[in-house]
């Protein structure tokens, strides 16, 4: 195999296609936690929305309603998580995990009928650009319009969250929900909006999945990236152009294990697959030891319960 | 107090009916179908020695993990530990894969515990010294543990007369767990559980370690000024989490499975979460709930072969019971708040 330039620019292309639903869900789970909520139902989400859009592709055939779809799908069980932890003011770690287990075994009971249907061909762009030009075409052009707004979604995220007033007030709510509520915001409000929002994402990005990069349904097609995508989250200390780097990082693992397995490289291939793994815990370590580092942006509330007297 | 352990009842109750309209959505008679899940898997001697052999592992890991949960460590990697105890027990049992001796299985428990309790302190050791949070860390180490057991099933220990399949040798039998019955599958791992249960009541209410670990959980402030040890603690109840999960890792092997292969677990490590739970990390809630989440394994089985409901319906049942519990507490929240009320109006 010559590792020429183009073929290079095909790898990363392949980087980028891998990133994008950590990419995805990790920016959802970003303005949830930034909101003062931990989530661990990522995955669960994430399968959710991985069934409800594959779902809907082979029912509607129609790949538009697939997507809004496997959205809504990702609100609809984010909203169990926020009326638990929200108004019945239940512990975030406990649901979270609740929601990932049943998220799962939902997921494979919907998915029973769905087991081996072949996947559609999704729609991508600029696909003539991709063959012209060497190096850059692959890199730029020829892919799905998911993936172009899973890589400017960061950048919206840091605007929204620095530049808007709305991002102003989800910080706040974040921060000090007291305080918030004084200044007569409905820290609950806010909170509610932020876990759907997050669940939205991580519908999306369980669609990318089975619609688009392997585009078909299997039981648990997740497989873990879910618990990646929150450990990016913190890997990023909650900063979103950070997220972008870190999942290209965790991408490039995921790419570059499978091209080492194919050359033939002498290194088990479980020890690969191992490896973005370890990363995360020796990234979490190394980020964790600066504790002024990890305080400049967790939110302070991260977790804990806001109850407002009446 | 009376409504604290009153309340897993009702989210039981809540989670069978709401286990009865997903079915109803599905298109099955609801009474059928949860009779199937719930009377049929034990109405019989050997469905009953099943249901035990499920909840033997569940209680174990519970009874560790309400160590860790009940002084606010979040360790959410005992399918991790696990899975490492059952590959550390399962290399000692294959040591001695064609011999016999009665100090062979001792080892190979011993050898288990230790095991699970090393893959628990890097957690804890990177919790307490480099101010990691151990939920990403045990979580992350869970796939790690299941790839070590791959390869090494796979690769080094695959069974040189195994036509390659991806599994060890079979164990010796003086490494298997003695059967309790002839015929029924339940082993002498249960009185491990048993043993943990007995143990945890007393290192937790008779002991200055158990009242160190209610403190904490309570607050951490006051352990603080009371000049409790955080970081010991940290540890030790850790240890003592993984080497429960070791030791449920080991039960497996050595009783049903007897031999490592890549499934020795359906999940079970993740599934006790919510036994701790369910069990209000009361060591004997815990052995309640371990029978109730034991059955919901079991009636997925049951219903999987005689209604062809896939068998992941068990963790959807899983899950409701954690929602419908985490929710009911919100009764107890409500009853406090009232019974405060009624202090401020006597007051004024």
């Amino acid at each position: 195999m010559s590792l020429d330039i183009s073929f290079i620019g095909i790898l990363i292309g392949s980087i980028m296609a891998s990133s994008v639903p950590l990419i995805l869900a990790a920016s959802g789970e970003l303005i949830t936690e930034r909101s003062g909520v931990l989530n661990l139902g990522v995955e669960g989400m994430m399968i959710i929305g991985a069934i409800s859009g594959f779902a809907l592709m082979v029912i509607t055939d129609n790949l538009f309603i697939a997507i809004v779809g496997s959205m809504l799908s990702g609100v609809i069980i984010s909203l169990i998580f926020g009326f638990l932890t929200q108004s019945l003011l239940t512990n975030h770690v406990a649901t979270g995990l609740a929601l990932t287990i049943f998220g799962i075994g939902l997921s494979a009971m919907l998915g029973k009928n769905f087991v081996g249907i072949p996947g559609k061909e999704f729609p991508i762009l600029f696909s003539s650009l991709r063959e012209s030009i060497p190096f850059f075409g692959p890199i730029l052009f020829g892919h799905s319009i998911v993936l172009y707004f899973a890589f400017a979604l960061p950048f919206l995220t840091n605007y929204f969250l620095k530049k808007t007033k709305l991002g102003l007030i989800v910080r706040a709510v974040g921060d000090s929900p007291v305080s918030a509520s004084n200044q007569g915001i409905n820290v609950i409000l806010v909170r509610y909006c932020c876990i759907l929002y997050g669940g939205a994402m991580c519908g999306l990005a369980g669609a990318y999945l089975s619609l688009i990069y392997t585009p078909q349904w299997i039981e648990n097609m997740t497989a873990g990236r879910g618990w990646i995508a929150l450990a990016l989250v913190v890997f990023a200390t909650w900063s979103p152009i950070k997220v972008l780097i870190g999942a290209l990082i965790f991408g490039g693992i995921t790419i570059l294990q499978l091209h080492m397995q194919a050359i033939g490289f002498r290194i088990p291939v479980q020890f690969l697959s191992a490896l973005p793994y370890l990363m995360t815990i020796i990234v979490l370590v190394v980020i964790s030891r600066d504790s002024r580092k990890i305080k400049l942006n967790t939110p302070t509330s991260l977790g804990r319960i806001f109850y407002k007297e009446k | 107090m009376a409504l604290y352990f009153f309340t897993p009842f009702i989210a039981i109750i809540l989670t069978i009916l709401g286990g009865g309209i997903i079915f109803y959505i599905l298109g099955f008679n609801p009474i059928e179908a949860l009779k199937f899940y719930f009377i049929t898997p034990i109405s019989n001697l050997y469905g009953f020695s099943e249901l035990l052999l499920k909840a033997t592992p569940l209680c174990l890991i519970a009874i560790g993990l309400s160590f860790c949960f009940k002084s606010n460590n979040w360790n959410i990697g005992a399918e991790g530990q696990l899975t490492f105890g059952a590959i550390v027990g399962g290399g000692v049992a294959l040591l001695f894969y064609n011999q016999e001796g009665f100090y062979i299985l001792p080892l190979v428990i011993l050898a288990g515990a230790i095991g699970g309790m090393i893959f628990a302190l890097i957690p804890a050791i990177l919790k307490t010294y480099f101010n990691t949070n151990e939920i990403l860390v045990s979580l992350m180490l869970v796939y790690v543990s299941k790839l070590i057991l791959d390869y090494l099933v796979v690769g080094p220990w695959s069974n040189p007369e195994g036509f390659n399949f991806p599994e060890t040798r079979q164990f010796s039998d003086s490494s298997r767990m003695p059967l309790l019955f002839e015929g029924l599958r339940i082993h002498a791992g249960i009185f491990l559980a048993l043993a943990a249960v007995m143990l945890s009541w007393f290192i937790l209410y008779k002991t200055y370690l158990g009242f160190q670990i209610k403190v904490s959980g309570l607050s951490l402030k006051t352990a603080k000024y009371a000049g409790f040890k955080g970081k010991t603690m940290i540890l030790v109840v850790f240890m003592i989490s993984g080497a429960c999960a070791g030791l449920a890792g080991v039960g497996e092997i050595t009783g049903p499975i007897g031999q490592l292969h890549r499934m020795i677990s359906p999940d079970y490590g993740f599934t006790a979460i919510i036994v701790a739970f369910l069990g209000r990390l009361n060591p004997f809630g815990i052995i309640f709930a371990s029978l109730v989440v034991a059955l919901t394994y079991l009636g997925a089985e049951t219903a999987q072969i005689f209604l062809q409901i896939p068998k992941y319906t068990g963790q959807v049942f899983q899950g409701m019971i954690l929602f419908f519990l985490l929710a009911s507490d919100y009764l107890l929240f409500f009853k406090v708040k009232i019974l405060s009320l009624k202090k401020n109006e006597l007051r004024h």
